[in-house]
């Protein structure tokens, strides 16, 4: 292995542990290879450490998933394969994966006396490359070496080809490796193999020529740079040639860029969460008009991630999000379920609006340019003001933030759907002066979705948060569908989401734009974001935008259920693919988040979730997204709520299935918020 | 058959603790990592596992003096400690960890009570075995684990 180098495959010897590929010794396990071992049980940890050294591996041990996080990021190539516990008392042992599988892209493997199938399907959707039952027997861990190679093949096979993560499913291709492997992993790929067949594009090699290629760090502003040309281009359009193009960064090569969209991909694809159920959630979703919220609120952000983590995430939920924030006018059966919508908050490419409804445009306005690629953060101010002209914004609503309750507009990552129409003013006007509805309504189912809410609701709406209010709302920017557990209620006034008093800074998370300071957290950037929801709702839809956005970033935070609901959807939008589910930290500077979420305005793709749709965009994946994409590096668990919102909406996605095709974002938009 | 009078009764207690039941396969997992370079191996882990896991139990019996139950709770301690003792080989304690998880999910708490009891038995009457069997184990000498049945 050469783990050394990062993706320098074959030159085995590089490795520091010199492992010897290809010779008797790797027959049977490559001597050498560095793994490091986290378990908060001493006597398994000494167990694996002594089983591990026997298979003349170089063995690390670790107690605690946040050593072990530091350890890794001190020292990226120093370690070959990591593996890890699942249930841990200091960080979840999938949000670890999560974490590394973002920041380092090394192989994990997760390992539980829980054989259970939903928490094997977890470790299959987090990314996990094997999953052990413990005890674990030293059989088991001698071929975990395989798994190196592998990941690594398949890096320098991406290297090569650099074409193949148009598919978004490329993520796939290493869990598709994964699944040879004995674990537990088997006959839960199929599903997930998707496109893997597809890919090869074979662009330019631009960069094969050299195999080795020095790891890249994709930064928070990187990372903004990637989503907003990925929400340029559109989340189906998005290739890594094309992408690098944009980005037009030196020393990025299309192979880092391929990469990363797989990982984008994978992570919006969990964000739209439910992705088992893709027909559902696009139903649930389309109805969403309903203000089904109810069945949202009741779903605190907790609930909704978990749900959207079990994949159970009701498709109404996601629906109820959807249809709150949705408020879509045109039903977009596209609309990604919350889950699901993971592509639609990355698909800010459409900003137009998805949010449909207009009302989203309250962040829209400005921040759909946020979204939209265009990395203007838009700072609070702007969003305000765009929000009353802003409509136009028509991606990013997401900047919400103008929403009066944001405060720092944070909301508008949420918001930043796209929905640049109509909104517009909504937000700006409403959302500013309402405080923190949380767009409960739609929110809260999305938000439990874990931020599938988010997505999902930006499926159409984009919106994201918006949730609560979105039946209300969901006309105008419905996408709040923040899981703000609110979300049913917003009928258009302030959002009911539940806390949304809390909310009121929603914005500070959405304020991405700005830079979300630091509330992103959903605590008042998110939840915030229920703010402007309400304020949205009242006014029109368009607040949501931002509002959800807020909340939905911030939410996690907020007491208001939306909150938790929120953080989720944050950390998943914000996690934007990048599960970090730190998101839900919510204290997460909120300028990462914001940062995320605006990858500059109109990057309002990040929420595009490669979802084709990308309707998701809508407030609420924008912000949300957004701050997933800003601080793709910054997912540490530590920040943002935004992550967790976002990983509640990856989880989601997963269960959403994909929605890539499905989100049609368009008509999604905010529209449907009513706020 | 040892000739050796303590390793030969040192077989006899390891089989013993096979034959009823008290150890699975696992533990013979733990005695094939022992080797020269780590030659008590078996014991260090026993012992940090009891020392561990002394903690775990102290945690379940507060739990379980708090009602109305918080069966999440327990659950979650429980699922800790049964992996600790699943590592070890402990099979009577791990059936009975898995019975107490079963009642929890149930929400049982009678049953969660009671399992506990018996439990907390196994745990000790294993515990003094192993004590016994280490004993004759460090005074057979290193070759103990000559002749292990697989």
């Amino acid at each position: 292995m050469n783990s050394s180098s990062g993706k320098t495959y074959m030159s085995t010897s590089n490795s520091s542990a010199g492992w010897k590929a290809g010779d008797a010794a790797a027959d049977q396990f490559p001597v050498g290879l560095r793994v490091l071992v986290v378990d908060d049980d001493p006597t398994c940890l000494m167990i694996l450490e002594k089983m591990l050294r026997t298979c003349l591996y170089e063995v690390t041990k670790c107690n605690r998933a946040e050593t072990a996080l530091s350890m890794l990021r001190e020292n990226k190539s120093g370690f070959d394969v990591v593996i890890s516990d699942v249930h841990m008392p200091d960080m979840d042992g999938f949000k670890l994966l999560e974490h590394i599988g973002l920041e380092m892209d090394l192989p994990v493997i997760m390992m539980s006396a829980d054989d259970g199938k939903h928490v094997v399907m977890k470790g299959v959707t987090h990314g996990a490359c094997d999953y052990l039952i413990k005890p674990v027997r030293i059989e088991a861990l001698k071929n975990i070496w395989q798994h190196v190679v592998r990941k690594r093949k398949n890096e320098w096979k991406d290297f090569e080809q650099s074409g193949s993560v148009e598919e978004g499913d490329r993520q796939l291709k290493q869990s598709e490796e994964a699944d040879y492997s004995s674990s537990a992993n088997e006959g839960n790929w199929k599903s997930s193999k998707r496109r893997k067949d597809d890919e090869d594009e074979t662009d330019d090699r631009d960069d094969t020529s050299s195999l080795k290629k020095p790891r890249v760090v994709w930064s928070v502003e990187l990372h903004q740079q990637f989503v907003a040309a990925v929400n340029q281009l559109g989340i189906d359009k998005a290739v890594p040639k094309k992408i690098l193009e944009l980005m037009n960064v030196p020393g990025l090569t299309r192979e880092n860029v391929a990469s990363h969209l797989q990982k984008y991909r994978l992570y919006l694809r969990r964000l739209s969460g439910v992705s088992q159920h893709p027909s559902n959630l696009n139903n649930s979703f389309m109805s969403p008009q309903e203000a089904t919220f109810g069945p949202l609120s009741s779903l605190n952000g907790l609930d909704l991630q978990t749900l959207a983590a079990t994949g159970q995430l009701p498709a109404q939920s996601l629906v109820t999000l959807q249809a709150a924030g949705l408020g879509r006018p045109t039903g977009k059966s596209g609309i990604p379920m919350p889950l699901v919508d993971q592509r639609n908050i990355f698909s800010f490419e459409n900003p137009k609006l998805r949010f449909g409804d207009g009302q989203q445009h309250v962040n829209n306005n400005k921040q759909m340019n946020l979204l939209h690629g265009i990395p203007t953060t838009m700072e609070p101010k702007q969003l305000a003001g765009l929000h009353h002209g802003a409509q136009s914004m028509g991606n990013m609503n997401m900047q919400v933030a103008s929403h009066g309750s944001q405060s720092s507009q944070n909301n508008p990552l949420l918001m930043q759907m796209a929905q640049p129409q109509v909104r517009g003013q909504m937000l700006n006007d409403t959302s500013l002066g309402h405080p923190p509805r949380l767009l409960s309504p739609m929110g809260q189912p999305i938000l439990s979705n874990g931020i599938a809410a988010n997505v999902s609701t930006r499926n159409g709406i984009q919106e994201n948060i918006r949730a609560p209010s979105y039946n209300p709302v969901s006309q105008t920017s419905s996408m709040l569908n923040f899981p703000m557990n609110h979300a049913a209620e917003l009928p258009g006034n302030s959002f009911p989401l539940g806390s949304t008093p809390g909310i009121s800074s929603l914005t500070p998370k959405v304020a991405f734009q700005e830079d979300v300071n630091s509330d992103i957290k959903g605590s008042v950037g998110f939840l915030p974001s229920y703010d402007i929801f309400n304020d949205l709702n009242q006014h029109k839809p368009q607040n949501w935008e931002l509002q959800n956005v807020g909340m939905t970033l911030d939410a996690s935070q907020h007491s208001n259920s939306l909150q938790g609901n929120l953080n989720h959807a944050q950390s998943v939008l914000v996690q934007q693919g990048f599960p970090s589910g730190q998101v839900n930290g919510q204290n997460r500077s909120a300028t990462v988040v914001s940062k995320a979420m605006f990858s500059s305005g109109d990057s309002t793709g990040h929420v595009n979730v490669q979802n084709g749709n990308q309707h998701l965009n809508s407030l609420l994946v924008d912000s949300t997204v957004r701050i997933k994409s800003e601080t793709p590096t910054i997912l540490y668990p530590d920040d943002f709520g935004q992550e967790d919102l976002m990983s509640a909406l990856l989880k989601q996605q997963d269960a959403i299935a994909p929605a890539e095709h499905e989100f049609d974002f368009d008509g999604y938009s905010l529209d449907n918020i009513p706020v | 058959m040892e000739r050796n009078p303590l390793r030969r009764q040192l077989q006899i207690m390891r089989k013993s603790l096979f034959d009823q039941g008290y150890l699975d396969e696992q533990f013979v997992q733990l005695e094939e990592l022992q080797d020269d370079s780590n030659p008590n191996f078996v014991e260090e882990v026993v012992t940090l596992y009891y020392r561990d896991s002394a903690r775990l139990i102290l945690n379940i019996e507060q739990a379980l003096e708090r009602k109305p139950y918080n069966f999440h709770k327990l659950d979650a301690y429980m699922h800790q400690f049964k992996g600790s003792s699943s590592s070890i080989g402990a099979k009577k304690v791990k059936a009975e960890s898995t019975l107490f998880r079963e009642y929890c999910k149930s929400g049982n708490g009678e049953g969660c009570m009671r399992c506990f009891q018996q439990l907390k038995k196994e745990y000790a009457t294993l515990r003094k075995k192993l004590e016994a069997y280490f004993q004759v184990a460090r005074q057979a000498g290193p070759m103990e684990t000559a002749c292990r049945p697989k």
